[in-house]
Parts: structure tokens; sequence; C-alpha cells
């Protein structure tokens, strides 16, 4: 039998209906989207710096004037009401516009970026040309599509960011944390590369916390020649690059768990969860979504660990006279490396994958192996089966354009504001890897405390069914958590706790719950 | 193979069956006339809001019942044949059990109020109660305003809820502050300061005397014990709540508030067995009522009647009390005892601590003489379960406890501490001398 859901009603009142300050804040911030859509149809503003500047502080100030509305006047404390019932925030009609104006957007940015206005040669034309005074305030050269996303990437991250923080700000977790997202993508992703470009023109375009695999043009030849070309910064840069994934990513997330770079860091976590937190609720919770999630992200790793390998070993000599690093060098190194993370993690961790998890484990591993043994027995030529440019191509194209922009962004009103960080981001994969292997990082759950309510699930963004869990008296140690701290938040009995502490007793779980007859408890959980 | 028959698909019902199901391979069928599937009843009040939808609160997917050979059946028990071991529909079907459980959970309370049947007037415990509001009071258009009746826990959930559709709300409440029959004073007062910051109109020690129909036989007004009449247009009764047991009258089966059971949650009739709020000790278990409807006894005797039905008769011993709630914005928890200033025990002192602006405050019980430490309410800073469990398991004394309340607290990360602050206000109260010690990872992980 089925009951109507009588809560979709269209009785239901939404409680937050938009005050009259709102709809001027709407009215606002969409006046500001609308300077940028008149001059992508070629609309030609004269004095392009002052209708950039308005257009960028009417969305800055639209967004900023509307959480206030919308928060300030409120006790402090969790501000869900109504979610479910908004069409924004429950896939309704404004949320499939949303949507398919964003992919559209990216499909645009992507693949036809001269319809922004980006001239091959001769000067910008179109949006990009309303760039091109803060371009060349920052580097002196003209925009880029590249520039515009960049720009308007970061007054979202710093607007919605803004927002965020009046939403949760009764909490300093979240508080710290947003001010940490706003503060990398605004120097360290926007202004610091803009600048490096300025002081020495021959460094390649460097976000120094975008790090490989998220970065996985990073060791290409163009931009390998164009490190060493600038001479020790540009060699200081490279070795960065390759210590921040070896070294500094490996060091930190034992520390602190993945949640270091992916909600405090990362641009693309950044923009998810300032711009994408009014749809961390969208997120597939399913068991099948689960088992979907890791065979596409893992897949993704070996995908992008085969195309870099491919890339590398494409321009490296075979002559160890010259260079000590020749391409059958390389290749056996890159075979060392694996086999030998893959021994350690079988011989000390090997109990704690579950039977399909190592499964899969073995099975990556013996691909990648025997690719490399074949190639490295067959000769020279293509690299594996295949050309590493083919393999860098579609790479670029499937990953980089489709899935993280695409996918990722276009679709937060639909699917969730985490789905490239989930399905597809390889950085995010390796670095769950350790967190869920090791890692001080955990999320307690407090004794018997649990109701089951399901908001920690609910908000997943990253679609843990984290109740699942904390209804068992167990703590959540999984690799897709981004520790954005707000299932700890949204819990109503303050069961969840995201901490770092040592590795012993950092899973655990209980068959009966603690606030059982001490015996019973032993007794069962022993067994 | 035997067949083990749930009645109720709540919390205590569901966590019997699931254990049942680990321990054994037993014929496992719950029976409910409220829903298809189990859902966090404390968490309807999140759907009303908003925050989640009805799927939401389902703690297992669908197909989770089929796979673990948990049968559903979706209707109404109206009588018990233990005679025969058979259970009648109100549909007429009739289906054998070979041992059942009973956890058919609570109904909302009502005194006898006139007019308490009109339209317009419900509880809040049930789904289709939920459904109800919907209609009752679906928008402040429909509902212009609701007054709700009995301050507890569900009555200030049910205001939090109209507040957030913006519905005024009139909050009777009979004690002088709210759910002083458990909470001290002191925290009592400030959860009193909450409601009123939350705009609901909090009306203390007034009492229903009848809620008025208008011509289409809806509430449209109470009238209270101080002579006032106050219009509305929804009505939310919620004085507490009691056994749902009226269908067991006729069965052989002892009756008092609740079922009767004994310490193994037996009840008089072999292979009768009951759970969760319905159940009603024979004898009270140390400060503990004859019968608890919380969440968190329905569950444990859910785990303690699995063991009794798959292995070795177990007797029902709950731990430490312990227990949770949100009051708006404000989240409470307790360990071990507190009682409320009537209801405290002659050997049982007091500490109270509050912040100076922030909604943050808690209390302390201990022994008079021995200094024993003997419960805490905390509201807005959280507190990690296994340590309280183990000071009450130990019976630390209060001062270890205020030297140690570090390592307990369970704030976010960041979170402002006032364990210091907690100390130097302990310190001044009592004469002590108590320097709190920092939190260390080797004193919690020695528990356990």
């Amino acid at each position: 039998m089925s009951t109507p859901d009588k809560s979709m009603a269209l009785t239901g009142q939404p409680p937050a209906d938009l005050s009259t300050f709102q709809k001027i804040a709407v009215i606002l911030g969409l006046s500001g989207l609308f300077i940028l859509l008149l001059a992508s149809f070629n609309i030609d503003f004269p004095n392009k710096g002052t209708w950039l500047s308005i257009s960028l502080m009417a969305i800055f100030s639209g967004v900023f004037w509307f959480a206030k509305e919308a928060y300030s006047k409120k006790l402090k404390g969790i501000k869900n009401d109504g979610v479910w019932f908004k069409s924004i925030s429950a896939k309704g009609l404004w949320a499939w516009l949303t949507g398919i104006s964003l992919t559209g957007f990216y499909i645009v940015l992507y693949f036809y970026p001269e319809f922004l206005g980006l001239a091959k040669d001769g000067s910008n034309t179109g949006v990009i040309a309303l760039f091109d005074p803060l371009s060349r305030l920052l580097s002196g050269n003209p925009a880029s599509q590249w520039f515009v996303y960049g720009s308007l990437y970061t007054v979202a991250i710093l607007a919605f960011g803004i927002k965020f923080i009046w939403k949760y700000r009764h909490n300093r977790y979240e508080i710290i944390r947003t001010i940490s997202v706003m503060f990398f993508q605004t120097a360290f992703a926007f202004i610091i590369p803009e600048i490096m470009a300025r002081l020495n023109g021959k460094l390649p375009y460097y976000d120094l916390k975008n790090i490989w695999p998220l970065n996985y043009y990073n060791f290409e030849k163009y931009r390998i020649n164009a490190f060493i070309d600038s001479g020790d910064i540009g060699l200081t840069m490279l070795i960065f690059g390759i210590v921040s994934i070896f070294v500094i990513t490996p060091i930190l997330t034992y520390k602190y768990g993945k949640r270091w770079y992916c909600s405090w860091v990362c641009g693309c976590g950044g923009l998810a969860e300032t711009a994408g937190d009014p749809f961390r609720q969208l997120s597939d919770k399913s068991l099948s979504a689960w088992k979907v999630e890791r065979w596409v992200v893992h897949s993704v790793v070996v995908f992008v660990t085969l195309m870099t390998t491919a890339v590398i070993y494409s321009y490296l000599g075979n002559d160890s006279s010259k260079y000590w690093l020749t391409k059958d060098a390389f290749l056996i190194g890159v075979a060392l490396l694996l086999s030998l993370i893959f021994a350690l993690v079988m011989l000390f961790k090997r109990a704690q994958f579950q039977k399909d998890a190592l499964y899969g484990a073995i099975g990556y591993f013996v691909i990648i192996m025997t690719l490399i043994g074949f190639h490295y027995y067959s000769g020279d030529g293509n690299v594996f089966l295949f050309k590493s440019e083919t393999l860098r191509k579609s790479y670029g194209f499937l990953i980089g354009s489709i899935f993280s922009g695409v996918i990722g962004t276009g679709f937060y009103p639909i699917f969730g504001n985490r789905v490239w960080c989930r399905f597809g981001c390889p950085m995010a994969a390796i670095l769950g890897f350790q967190q869920r292997l090791f890692s001080r990082f955990r999320i307690t759950t407090n004794g018997g405390q649990c109701i089951s309510c399901g908001n920690c699930s609910t908000y997943c963004e990253m679609g843990i069914d984290v109740r699942a869990y904390a209804q068992k008296g167990q703590n959540i140690v999984r690799s897709s958590c981004v520790g954005c701290g707000i299932c700890s938040a949204v819990c109503p009995r303050g069961v969840l706790k995201l901490e770092n502490g040592p590795l012993k007793g950092r899973i655990g779980s209980n068959e009966v719950l603690l606030g059982n007859d001490v015996d019973l408890m032993t007794l069962v959980n022993q067994k | 193979m035997e067949s083990i028959v749930i009645i109720g698909n709540g919390v205590a019902g569901v966590t019997a069956a699931r254990h049942i199901r680990k321990n054994s391979n037993k014929r496992i069928t719950i029976i409910s006339a409220e829903s298809d599937h189990f859902f966090s009843r404390t968490a309807l009040m999140y759907v009303y809001m908003g925050h989640m939808k009805f799927e939401h609160l389902k703690p297992y997917e669908d197909w989770f019942w089929k796979k673990n050979r948990i049968e559903l059946i979706r209707g109404f028990v109206r009588k018990v044949d233990d005679n025969n071991k058979e259970l009648f529909f109100e549909d007429d079907r009739v289906i054998k059990y070979d041992k059942l459980i009973l956890a058919t959970g609570s109904k909302p309370n009502k005194f006898g109020w006139p007019g308490q049947d009109l339209k317009g007037v419900q509880g809040l415990y049930s789904k289709q109660d939920l459904d109800l509001l919907e209609m009752n009071a679906p928008n402040k258009k429909v509902c212009r305003r609701a007054v709700i009746v009995g301050g507890g826990l569900i009555g200030i959930e049910l205001a939090e809820m109209l507040r957030s559709r913006d519905i005024p709300v009139t909050f009777l409440v009979r004690e002088k502050s709210f759910w002083d029959v458990v909470l001290p004073d002191g925290d009592s007062g400030m959860i009193n300061e909450h409601i009123l910051e939350h705009h609901i109109d909090l009306r203390l020690e007034t009492n229903l005397v009848e809620i008025l129909a208008d011509d289409y036989g809806r509430a449209k007004a109470i009238v209270t014990d101080k002579g006032e009449t106050i219009e509305c247009q929804m009505v939310g009764l919620t004085p507490g709540v009691s056994p749902n047991i009226s269908f067991l009258k006729d069965s052989g089966i002892e009756l008092g508030k609740g079922i009767k059971v004994n310490r193994f949650l037996e009840t008089n009739i072999k292979d009768i067995y009951a759970i969760g709020d319905c159940a009603e000790q024979l004898e009270p278990i140390g400060n503990r009522r004859p019968i608890e409807a919380v969440w968190y006894t329905g569950r444990m005797m859910g785990e303690t009647v699995a063991r009794t039905i798959c292995e070795t008769r177990t007797e029902y011993k709950p731990g430490h009390w312990f227990n949770s709630a949100k009051f708006l914005d404000i989240e409470y928890q307790t360990y071990g005892w507190v009682f409320n200033n009537n209801g405290k025990k002659d050997y049982e002192e007091h500490f109270h601590w509050r912040h100076a602006s922030e909604k943050i405050c808690l209390t302390i019980a201990f022994h008079k003489e021995t200094r024993k430490f003997l419960g805490i309410n905390t509201f807005g800073i959280r507190m990690r379960h296994e340590i309280f469990d183990e000071w009450l398991n130990k019976g630390r004394g209060v001062n270890h406890v205020i030297k140690y309340l570090k390592d307990a607290n369970f704030d976010p990360e960041f979170y402002t501490k006032y364990e210091n602050e907690i100390a130097a206000k302990f310190n001044a109260d009592f004469d002590t001398d108590i320097e709190p010690e920092k939190k260390s990872w080797k004193r919690i992980f020695a528990i356990g």
C-alpha cells in the first residue's frame, strides 16, 4: 500500500518565501550576469574595465545581500527548512533550468571558446574582451576563456563562501574551513599564477595547489621544457610538483585525512562546498551507487597513471649516458613503485579490504603490470598498446573536460555537488585509498546516541550512508569522505565528530550498542 | 522452522528482527499497520520541515528485508489468540506464530478534554499524524494560529515544526517551567528563554479547559484555565504518550498501563514477549520508570529479546541511563541521573554552570557526602558517551569529572571550549582547587 507523500503537496507552503529585499538581491545578481550575457552577444561596452567591475560587483553583492537576508535575522543553527520544498534544491524546474544553462556554459567554454569571443589572432571580442582590462592588470596579457572562467569561479567561491559562513555561523569548523578554500582559490588559483606570468613569461601557468593526478597535464613535455627553461624557479616548481604528490600529500593525509585537500584547499572542492552547498542533499546514497562509484573512480586512477606514464615515456631518451632517466629506467621505476605500494598494502592492510575491493586491487595491479611487461618485451613504438598522444587526448576530453566540468559542475542541481569528486577525481581516489588504510582521520560515532534520523546521510555530499555506520555504533572510515563536517553539524543528537586520533581503535564495530547490559555487550561483541 | 512474529516495525521490533536473523535461521515476520517499511519515528518532524523526504527516514533500503528474509505484512492485528497461537487481522486474515513479540509502541495521550476529538485536533506520533498535520496546518494561511498543549519533547518539536512554516504558535505548559518534571530549574529556565527567542507564545502554568468547535465541527479556539480564549485552527495535543495495547484487552495477556513483562521481557503467557514503549516492567529497574518510551530503550530491549529467542534466556539489564534531544537549536544530552528540583534525592547536590551570553549550560549531580558523580545534563556542549559510561561504571567522584572533562568533550573541532571556565565556577562554588587536565587520547582509548 502506498500513501501519498503529503509533505510534497502543492498546498504545503515553502517556509522561505523570498522577502522583498531578497527579490531585489536576485535582480541585482542577475543584472550582473546579464551584463556578461550581453557582452557575449557582442555588445561592445565602452569602458570595459568599469562595466566588468559593475558586473562582478553586482553578482557578488547580489549573493551577499541575499544571504544576509536569509540568515542574519534568524538565530544561529541548522538552516535546512524547506530544502526539499524548493524547486532549485529539490530537482524541480529551476534546478533543471540551472543545470542545463551551466552545462551549456561548460560546453561552450571547453569546446567553442570562440563563441565567447576568443580571438586566435587579433584582439578578443565578446565577453572575453570584457575581461581584458582585468587580465592585463594582473598578468599583462589579454584575457583567455580560462581567465574569464577563473575570475567567475573565484567570484562564485567568494560570494557563496560568505553565504555558507553565514549559514553555518554557529560552527567554527565550517567557518575556518570555508575561509581556507576562499583563500586558496583567490591566492593560489587566481592571483599568484597571473603574477608569476608577469614576472617570468616563460613559466607555464601553474596553480601550485593543483596536484597530479588532478593536474594530469603537469608532466607533459611542453611544461617540463618550460619549467627547465625558466631556470631555478622553474626547476623548484617542478620539484615541488613531484614532492607534493609523493611527500607532502601522504604526510598530510596521514595526519588529517584527505579533507586537508578536498575540503580545505582544492578548487573543485571549494566550488562544491560554497556554490554547490544547496545541492549536497541530492547525492545518491544507495548501495548500487557506491558500487558504481568504486569502479569508476578507481578506473580513472588507472587511466591517469597509464596516461601519465605513457606521456613521460614518450619524450624520454634511450641513451643513459646523456641523461640517467631513460625510457627503460622510467618504466622499470614506475613498475617498482607500484609493486612496492601493492606489496606493502597486501602485507599490512589486506584484512581491511572487503572482498570485492581486494579483487579490484589485484585486478588493477595485474592490468598495469601486464601492460608494462607487455610493452617492455615487445620493443619500441607505441606505449603499451596505444599511442601516448591518443591516451592523453582522450583523457583530457573524457575526464578533464566532460567529467570534471560538464557533468561535475553543470549537473550540480541534479546529481549533487560532488559528482566529480566522488566518481571522477583520481586525486580524491588516491587520497581516499590512503585515508581508508593509513590515516589518523575518522568520524567517531558517539556510543549509542544515534536515533537513525538520517540527516547525516541525507546531507552527505559524497553519498556516504553515514547513518548505516552511526546506528551500529561504528566509526566512519570511508575513502570517499572529504571531511566537510556537515554530517556532524546536522546531527541533532551530537553523535558524530570528525577527529584525528591514534590508528588503534579507529574502526571498531559493536553488535550490541553502548547503553545495554555490560555483560551482554561484551558477550555478543566478542563472539 | 520456528516462526517468530513481531507486531510493530519500530526500532524495538526491527532491532529484534535484525538480531534474530543475525543469530538464527528462524522465519521472521514483521506486522505493521503504520508503514510498509521501518522508518525513524524521531525524524518525522524533519519531513514536515523540509529537511528530508520520507524516504530518507528509512534506515535500510527496501531490498534489505527480502535479502535478510524478513517478511513484512501491512495490516492491523485486532486480536491475539494465545491458545491457538494465532493472530487475527482487521481484514480477517489469520496467521500463526510460534513466538510472538509485541512491539506496538505508543499512542498520544488524551485526557478527556471537551472537544479533543474535533477536526483540527491531533497528536504527533505516527506517520498518519504527520499526514494529518499536513492537512491541518499546511501553511500560515490555512492555519493562522496553532495551540500546542503539553510541554514535553513532542510539544517543543511540534512547535519547531510549525514555526518552520511561519505559523504562529501558542504553547500551553502545565508546569511552572518547560519540562521541569525532568530538568532542574537552571536548565529548564534557559530553554524557556530559547522558546521565546523563537517567537513562540509560551504560556507557563496554563492548562487547557476545552476546545471550541465551529459550525463544521472543526476546532476554532481553545479556552485556558486562566479564562482566556485563544482563536486557532489547529490544536496539537502532546501531553505524553501511553502504550498502544487496546487490541490486547480481551487476550489473556496481563496488562497494566502497558504489557506487563518480567526482567526477561516475557509476558505472563509463554512464548509472548513485549519490548519497547508498550512494555511495562513488573518491577522498575533502578531509578528507571516501569515504562520507558525512549528510542534507545526500545533498541536495547530488541537486542536482549533476540538473544533470549536465539540462544540463552537473557535478562534485560539496561546500563547507565542516557538520553538526548534537541530543543529548537539547543542540543541536549544526559548521562546518569540528574533529577529535577522536586524529584532530587536528599543526597543529591547539583552544580550548574551557564555561559554568560550563549545558550550553553550544564548541570552535574553528585552525592553530597561521598562526592560520587551521579549524572550530567549538557546543553549546547556535546559529550562522549563512552567516557561518561566509564566514569559511572568506575564510580568516579565529581572532582575527577571536572578535572578530566576535556576528555569527554565531543564538540566539533575548533569549537570554543569551556572546561576551564566550568572548573573555575566549580572551584568557586564548592571551595575546591581543581586544575583541569589536557585532553588525552591515551585516556580516551584506555576505555573498553
